[in-house]
């Protein structure tokens, strides 16, 4: 089996704070990132604000050119930005954003740019448009009559399958999802989820699900790779990673979340808060928070390998020659 | 006898009713929880408590702090309250400091107010508080502007300076929705720790069930401008009776145990303006009958100490255990 997207050594740079008597320094949101994903998986990408993750999204997605590295779909290179091939590609994968209401056009209605896709890419016209419209509206669990309303009108919920049903429109093999139900209420929260699920299960559409919350990765995602400061630091299946997080900042990620009934006590806590990007700490970025950070994490950059089969982690203390200077 | 007192608080904007006559109490050094959905009114309540509406809000009923009426009494009565008795912080701490003055300056602001100290005093006050809040290095960073300072230390900012004026209650509005896992950790923990050391009682409002959870005594579960059921946080995390309460736990997926799909609540939050004439939620309900349409149910006290506004709750279950394991998806 090929894979469907595969990113090799993704770095992206932007030119940090600039000063009248400074050089401008380059910041590395992106710093190196090697990625498998397989038609009909979905891979979660989780971090704290600032790790890349949603730069990381836009860079699979080849909306945003990589600084080095490159990203294979379908086993070919990403054509060239803005290119004619690059837009053909477009109907293939789709991006579902955060903010339902920035990312919809308020002057028109909801049918019109659920078709717009349609119109753009010449899939659909005329009566076939509107039959297409109809049952792409009908998926997502909307009414035929909300087709005629304006985005202000719905709720943030159905805003949201309204994005949804666009990104569906040219039936892609690859949707990246960004936060898309960060900012919805845990009601509707579980009904965007499982209708992400469904729509998956039916027409086997890879995913790559970035979101800050652990608890809706686990239930939606396949497999989930951690970042921490413009790299994975870990990646595993959603039922191993967050059951035995391996790297120190998985397990404190892991153990940060607030579970129903469970109090304050027996939670990892971490000193300080995550390291800007323009001044990353030497060796494993990870050092200066980390309870167990040995000599050698000041020192040189932890590698990603892999720990058990399907397993990787990036983590001096996973790696048994070092195992030795913990106790 | 507690320490503020709630009495059939309505709030309306522009002759819509948002807050349907809550009653709650808070005792002196008690947390409480206050949870719902967007537009619930869980901020709200506090907000009309504390003054805080635009003028074109309409508030009715009755707010006691320690005895003291607040609602139609004058500017007076309140500022006396506001700050110094009952401080309160807000989810984006960013836009609720001032971007060019210094963090020392606005919590020496604070100072002056409340505790009356002067410019030396509350600049080594300040310093104080910001080493007492967890902002490294406090004394250099007094200096600094909130730009400089990342989201989670605003936040400490904030809360350094809701503590200047040393209030008996701090009101928490979803003080840690706007920032990272670890981050947020953090802050429970040093809300969690200032009320220990301080004993000040603490009202935490969230959508967060974990987080509510995890810090407060008792909870208030709110739904369309009126509470649903209230009452100790194990019992009511242990077996939730209001099919909302239900319904909400029922949605959170989970961090262990089976990836199974989730239970939503279907539909929406109805809108203000076109309120079902009878409970709230019995659009949503699934235990619904013709009753629930009709009539709304008052909030009316139960056997175990709870507080109730449901016809037909979710059945107590016959231990306290087996709630725990009704609740896992089947």
């Amino acid at each position: 089996m090929t894979a469907l997207l595969q990113a090799r050594g993704l770095v992206r740079c932007y030119a940090g704070q600039k000063s009248l008597f400074t050089k401008p320094s380059l910041v590395r949101a992106v710093d190196g990132v090697d990625l498998t994903l397989n038609p009909g998986e979905t891979l979660g990408i989780v971090g704290e604000s600032g790790s890349g993750k949603s730069t990381l999204g836009r860079m699979l997605l080849g909306i945003d050119a990589p600084t080095e590295g490159q990203v294979l779909f379908d086993g070919q290179p990403m054509p060239a930005l803005h290119s004619a091939p690059w837009r053909a590609l477009r109907a293939q994968m789709q991006f579902v954003y955060q903010d339902p209401l920035a990312a919809l056009d308020r002057r028109l209605t909801i049918a019109r740019q659920i078709g717009e896709p349609l119109e753009i890419h010449g899939l659909a016209t005329g009566a076939e448009l509107a039959e297409r419209v109809a049952e792409l509206m009908a998926q997502v669990g909307l009414r035929q009559d909300q087709g005629a309303r304006y985005p202000h009108e719905l709720s943030g919920g159905q805003r949201q399958r309204v994005i949804i049903a666009r990104a569906l429109a040219t039936s892609p093999r690859l949707l990246v999802c960004d936060e898309p139900v960060s900012a919805l209420d845990v009601s509707i929260q579980a009904q965007v989820v499982n209708l992400l699920r469904d729509l998956q299960e039916r027409h086997g559409i890879a995913m790559v699900f970035i979101s800050h919350d652990l608890k809706v990765v686990r239930n939606i995602c396949d497999r989930v790779a951690v970042m921490y400061l413009g790299r994975i630091v870990e990646e595993a299946s959603s039922d191993q990673i967050f059951a035995q997080p391996e790297h120190p900042y998985t397990q404190a990620l892991v153990s940060s979340v607030p579970v129903p009934g469970k109090r304050l006590q027996g939670r990892i806590l971490l000193k300080g808060e995550p390291p800007n990007p323009a001044q990353r700490p030497a060796g494993c970025a990870f050092h200066p928070r980390c309870a167990a950070a040995l000599q050698i994490c000041a020192q040189s950059v932890p590698p990603l390998q892999p720990t058990a089969p399907a397993r990787r982690a990036a983590c001096h203390l996973l790696d048994a020659s070092h195992a030795g200077q913990a106790a | 006898m507690s320490y503020v007192s709630i009495r059939d608080l309505k709030v309306s904007f522009d002759g819509v009713q948002v807050l349907h006559g809550i009653n709650l109490d808070v005792a002196k050094g008690e947390a409480l929880g206050l949870v719902g959905e967007s537009g619930c009114g869980k901020s709200v309540t506090w907000l009309a408590a504390l003054g805080l509406l635009p003028g074109k809000a309409t508030v009715s009923g009755s707010v006691t702090v320690e005895g003291q009426q607040l609602i139609g009494t004058g500017r007076a009565a309140v500022e006396g309250v506001r700050g110094g008795k009952v401080a309160m912080i807000f989810q984006d701490p960013s836009s609720s400091l001032n971007p060019v003055r210094t963090v020392g300056h606005q919590i020496g602001e604070s100072l002056r107010l409340h505790r009356g100290m002067d410019r030396r005093a509350g600049r080594i006050e300040a310093v104080r508080l910001l080493d007492m809040v967890g902002i490294p290095g406090a004394s250099k960073r007094v200096d600094l502007y909130p730009h400089e300072f990342s989201g989670g230390q605003c936040q400490r900012v904030m809360i350094a300076m809701a503590l200047a004026g040393a209030p008996d209650l701090l009101i928490a509005d979803e003080p840690t929705t706007a920032l990272d896992a670890t981050i947020q950790a953090q802050i429970l923990d040093l809300l969690a720790t200032l009320r220990r050391e301080t004993g000040m009682g603490m009202v935490f409002i969230s959508h967060d069930l974990g987080a509510v959870g995890a810090i407060c005594d008792r909870v208030h579960v709110m739904y369309a401008g009126r509470i649903v059921e209230s009452g100790a946080i194990g019992p009511m995390f242990d077996a939730p009776r209001h099919p909302y309460t239900r319904g909400l736990f029922d949605a959170i997926p989970r961090l262990d145990g089976t990836r199974d799909r989730l239970i939503p609540i279907h539909g929406t939050v109805p809108d203000p303006r076109h309120m079902p004439q009878g409970c709230a939620f019995a659009p949503r309900c699934a235990k619904a009958q013709a009753f629930c349409n009709s009539d709304v149910p008052a909030l009316k006290p139960q056997q175990d100490g709870r507080q109730l506004a449901c016809f037909y709750p979710v059945t107590a279950p016959a231990t306290g255990t087996a709630a725990t394991d009704e609740r896992l998806p089947a």
